[in-house]
């Protein structure tokens, strides 16, 4: 058995421990908002935080994740009011939608690090994580409203 | 049968009993002197004997230096602060930027995708517990280097990592180090085996780690 602790809960998993940390979130756990994209960390479409960082949980073992914190697009904020996600809002940022809970979950690690990205910080962090639908202007813009927002709010998330 | 029984306080030793004694002392002090002996080699390895050969030891550099400028060890030698991938030694795809400590910046950090051990498949993530780049305040570059450049950067402890000649000799088995032989599907390996390349490397360094003319 395998202890997972996700969005601060504890489950028991009779699982491969090499099996992608993406496959027991989803189809496990039934977590379904981390999405399959390329399974080859190529991507960032399944970006989950283990430990506070962003990985790709497609290439991620279930090993290396036991008894570690993680943290998937559920899990973010209790009421879909981080920051980022207040802004995505706002600003209309999806088009399809496919590939935002892990453009939103690289977002909150960038704010969490600078909470006054610049344009290059931007870049610096959100070039893992690709959108087909080129919403990446919308993203730049959301993401510093997130930094007003998180500012106004009197911290970092 | 009265020599058994007599009271200690008339015990004498015979000479026997007596030379035993000693041997058995012996023994427990040569012990004790190789057990020390162990415990202080480890400590203080023994000195790295340098017998100056300029001649051996630039013929040995030049297999150093085709290993250490093959994709394996140079992809993460950049010049610049972005890592660099494949065969044909591209920027990596995505731009992640070396950082600080040479793990990668804010969301795009190296263990994101590089994990303990490589993913399974053609070109996917190759794994180390230790993937980095050099870090921001010595980028130890290979990428761009010719011989003469890259033999003197790598004994120069201003520009190696602070590596000393015995933490040069022993950087030939560094995890990345080996990490380059075992890169994962759909990677070439460096030009020679490990074995072949440890053997330049400590010859080049043990020949007095000449630097080429160019």
């Amino acid at each position: 058995m395998i202890n997972l602790n996700v969005n601060r809960k504890s489950y028991q998993l009779d699982a491969d421990p090499d099996m992608p940390l993406l496959w027991a979130i989803r189809d496990l756990i039934g977590l379904t908002g981390t999405k399959f994209g390329c399974g080859v960390a190529q991507c960032g479409a399944c970006t989950v935080h283990l430990n506070g960082e962003a990985v790709r949980s497609c290439v991620t073992k279930l090993s290396r994740a036991a008894g570690q914190n993680v943290v998937t697009i559920e899990g973010l904020s209790a009421d879909n009011n981080h920051p980022a996600q207040l802004a995505w809002n706002e600003e209309n940022v999806p088009q399809c939608g496919y590939c935002h809970s892990g453009q939103i979950m690289s977002a909150a690690v960038l704010l969490r690090e600078k909470p006054e990205p610049t344009d290059q910080d931007i870049d610096d962090a959100m070039a893992g994580n690709l959108c087909r639908c080129g919403t990446y202007l919308r993203i730049r813009k959301a993401i510093h409203l997130a930094a007003e927002l998180q500012k106004k709010e009197g911290g970092t998330t | 049968m009265n020599r058994i029984i007599r009271p200690l306080k008339n015990f004498r030793p015979s000479k026997s009993l007596i030379v035993m004694g000693v041997m058995m002392y012996l023994v427990a002090l040569m012990a004790f002197g190789m057990n020390h002996k162990a415990e202080l080699k480890k400590e203080h390895p023994a000195p790295f004997i340098i017998k100056k050969d300029s001649v051996a030891s630039v013929k040995a550099f030049a297999a150093v230096y085709k290993v250490l400028m093959s994709p394996r060890c140079m992809n993460c030698h950049p010049s610049g602060d972005i890592p660099l991938q494949g065969d044909d030694s591209h920027l990596h795809t995505m731009f992640p930027k070396r950082g600080l400590e040479g793990k990668g910046v804010l969301a795009m950090k190296c263990a994101n995708c590089h994990q303990p051990t490589n993913t399974p498949g053609v070109h996917t993530p190759p794994g180390n517990p230790n993937w980095h780049l050099p870090p921001a305040d010595m980028k130890m570059v290979f990428q761009g280097k010719t011989p003469r450049q890259l033999a003197q950067q790598l004994i120069d402890p201003k520009r190696n990592g602070h590596k000393d000649m015995q933490k040069l000799v022993e950087h030939a088995d560094d995890g990345l180090v080996l990490a380059g032989w075992t890169p994962g599907e759909g990677r070439t390996l460096p030009p020679m085996s490990h074995a072949a390349f440890k053997k330049a490397w400590l010859t080049w360094l043990s020949t007095g780690a000449y630097a080429p003319k160019k």
